[in-house]
């Protein structure tokens, strides 16, 4: 076995010029930051449905104040609320905000902020299907569930006079992993549905009845993409960025909605915030409303023990709420209402010192 | 000791002996490094039975209390705080022995090509046809092209397994679809085939996963056949046998017990492998025989779930880290102990 040692030794070789390499390049990327003299790096955790715009406008800030670092790494809500709990993080970030038990825990209090909003949607791959898709609220439950598993139910079709459904098997596409985005749908459901309430029910990670799991919006997009006759739910602007068509869904008052800027502003705009900032909006009533619509929230201590990372931290939620606000619609993000931006900047105040 | 060696003078003899006792420093370098080699390779042991330990003491509340019930449940719903198993473990063998036995059979056929010069002897022929076989720029042709063979074989092992997991949604899937609807619809009778392909499932990540393990079976159980005592073939061509005669007869067997070791490894990274299925399996709590039904792994249910798991859940996660330890563990023993036997029938040939 003299042959097995040798190309393992070349093995381990090629290994190590792969790992002299990524630490070259890794020293690199650490060299930027570290170099400036008096600057700041922000480290926060969470979320994946608000991340690109998170990133986009903390590589915004950093051109215009190159001093400061916002490292975001997108892990997930859940990951999210327990390093913000777990102090490894300056702030936290989630679609699920906290619940009264996870703040009680956090000594340093809690300012929860709802930076933007976003909807879900239901992308579907039907091919040679022309014209709209619209499913009623008893459908889509219906799919999600397993008790609708044809396309050609006669629940789609009452809602879709005049297209040609074909007769293939529905394949629901869900996602695998816990994610704030299977939490806004989950809630979405249990509130329009009881069976759903009663079976399934809400969360991050749930027990689906039926269908096939991607990893991630990526995974699940893939999927649709290469399923025919597929339907799953990912964030708007991740259906928006790669074309795919999205379902028209009934709203509350019983009409027809697509998913797009001025849907997902009615049903923010049905909603009082009230003072904890915690607004949920599992089914907005809005006649014109979109009904798969969350805020997502900004995790921040009401006491830091630098200034610097306070100051730092309040300027960055400013620009986010401010400048930050014009480029949300463009990723796919439902800008924030004008009075839920003024009840948020008081509510930013509370970041001591 | 009457021999003089070549190149040494006769002249100048030296006082000095040619052999001398080892120096106090000798001595305590060779000590050190003794002792150090011993404290590593010891180290590498405490490091796994800490990582075992670790996982064990979070995992004893959920042990506590879901006890054997975790392995026969088939439900995982965090928000119940319900969990079991028992998919997940049927997934992670039905995909991995799967991929293992298109890989074996794949892996060794490519051994066999590669260590019987069947290729340096087709390109040698197309030499000889071409009449450029007599030029000395081409007499190491033959070799090398085996040589760029077995490496591009081998560098399957350094393509990360999200890529093979993209290359199965983009590429496989599409692929096995039209096959898999005309099985379904024709041999649908048949328990393997009896739902049909939605896309990701057991027959996709099983052929994903048997081109992962190909790199690991092929190089092994090449370097195991190329290590068969070359009298062995030319006894059996001696008697008459004929060329795939004496392969399929003597060569193979002889070479056998590499090539089972080849296979336990393959079977250890399979059982592992956790993107490219956490990517192609469907991750759907589902029990069937059928190779088109989407299935659960251990590796992707603990991949998909830690980020966001409480602590509940983690524990439950633990558990099943713990579980998927033990059957790799029962693998290799198993392995371990098919290696020993067939080395002990084979010792009579060496």
């Amino acid at each position: 076995m003299i042959g097995i040692v040798g190309r393992a030794s070349r093995f381990s070789a090629a290994l190590g010029c792969v790992f002299a390499g990524v630490l070259a390049g890794s020293a690199v990327l650490w060299a930027g930051p570290a170099s400036a003299a008096d600057s700041i790096t922000l480290q926060g955790a969470g979320a994946t449905f608000p991340a690109p715009l998170y990133q986009r406008w903390f590589s915004d800030y950093n051109k215009l104040h190159p001093e400061v670092q916002v490292n975001y790494q997108a892990l997930g809500s859940g990951a999210g609320i327990k390093q913000f709990m777990g102090g490894l993080v300056d702030f936290g970030a989630s679609d699920a905000a906290m619940t009264d038990e996870d703040i009680a825990q956090v000594k340093t209090g809690v300012v929860l902020l709802p930076m933007t909003a976003g909807s879900v949607v239901l992308a579907y791959n039907l091919p040679g299907l022309s014209g709209d898709l619209k499913l009623s609220r008893e459908a889509y439950t219906g799919m999600f569930l397993g008790t609708i598993k044809s396309w050609k139910d006669p629940k789609i079709a009452a809602s879709n006079p005049g297209l040609q459904l074909p007769d293939t098997p529905i394949t629901v596409v869900t996602r695998s992993d816990g994610s704030g985005t299977t939490f806004v749908f989950t809630n979405h459901l249990s509130a329009i549905s009881e069976a759903w309430k009663s079976g399934p029910g809400a969360g991050t990670t749930i027990n689906w009845p039926a269908g096939v799991s991607g990893k991630g919006n990526a995974g699940v997009t893939a999927l649709i993409k290469q399923t025919p006759g597929s339907i799953g739910y990912v964030e708007y602007g991740y259906a928006k960025q790669t074309n795919m068509p999205m379902v028209t869904l009934e709203n509350k008052s019983g009409k027809y909605i697509k998913a797009d800027l001025a849907s997902g502003q009615a049903a923010l705009a049905g909603v009082e915030m009230p003072p904890n900032l915690r607004a949920w909006v599992p089914d907005p009533p809005g006649a014109d409303a979109y009904p798969i619509v969350t805020y997502t929230w900004l995790l921040c201590s009401k006491q830091y023990s630098k200034p610097e990372v306070s100051k730092t931290l309040k300027a960055v939620i400013d620009y986010g709420l401010t400048e930050g606000q014009k480029v949300s619609n463009e990723l796919g993000y439902i800008p924030l209402p004008a009075e839920v931006v003024t009840k948020v900047t008081a509510a930013a105040a509370q970041i001591q010192p | 000791m009457g021999d003089v060696p070549l190149g040494s003078t006769l002249a100048a003899p030296s006082d000095e002996p040619i052999s001398q006792p080892p120096s106090a420093y000798d001595i305590a370098v060779d000590r050190l490094f003794r002792n150090l080699a011993f404290g590593l390779a010891w180290g590498a042991v405490l490091v796994v039975v800490l990582v075992v330990g670790e996982i064990g003491q979070k995992a004893l509340p959920a042990i506590h209390e879901y006890g054997t019930q975790f392995l026969t449940q088939t439900v995982w719903d965090p928000n119940r705080k319900s969990f079991g198993i028992l998919p997940q473990i049927w997934g992670t063998l039905y995909t991995s022995i799967l991929g293992l036995t298109v890989g074996t059979v794949f892996g060794v056929a490519i051994a066999i090509f590669l260590s019987e010069g069947f290729l340096a002897s087709a390109v040698d022929a197309v030499l000889r046809a071409t009449g450029q076989a007599d030029r000395p720029f081409f007499s190491q042709l033959p070799v090398r092209v085996e040589g760029v063979l077995q490496t591009t074989v081998e560098l399957l092992a350094a393509i990360p397994s999200v890529v093979y997991g993209l290359w199965g949604i983009f590429v496989v899937i599409p692929l096995v679809r039209p096959w898999a609807d005309w099985f379904h619809t024709h041999l649908g009778w048949l328990p393997w085939f009896s739902t049909a392909l939605s896309g990701p499932g057991i027959l996709p990540a099983s052929l994903v996963l048997a081109i992962m393990v190909l790199p690991t079976i092929s190089a092994i159980s090449r370097d195991a056949l190329v290590a068969v005592p070359p009298r062995l073939r030319e006894a059996a061509l001696g008697l008459g046998a004929t060329r795939w005669e004496a392969i399929i007869a003597v060569i193979v067997p002889a070479a056998a017990t590499g090539i089972w070791g080849s296979v336990i490894l393959g079977f250890g990274r399979a059982l592992g492998e956790t993107v490219a299925l956490a990517m192609l399996a469907g991750n759907a709590n589902v029990i069937s025989w059928s190779v088109f039904s989407p299935c659960s792994t251990l590796a992707a249910l603990l991949a998909n779930n830690f980020p966001e798991a409480g602590p509940i859940e983690v524990g439950a996660l633990m558990y099943a880290a713990l579980i998927l330890l033990a059957i790799t563990l029962l693998v290799n023993m198993v392995g371990a102990a098919i290696l020993r036997r067939a080395d002990a029938g084979l010792k009579g040939l060496q």
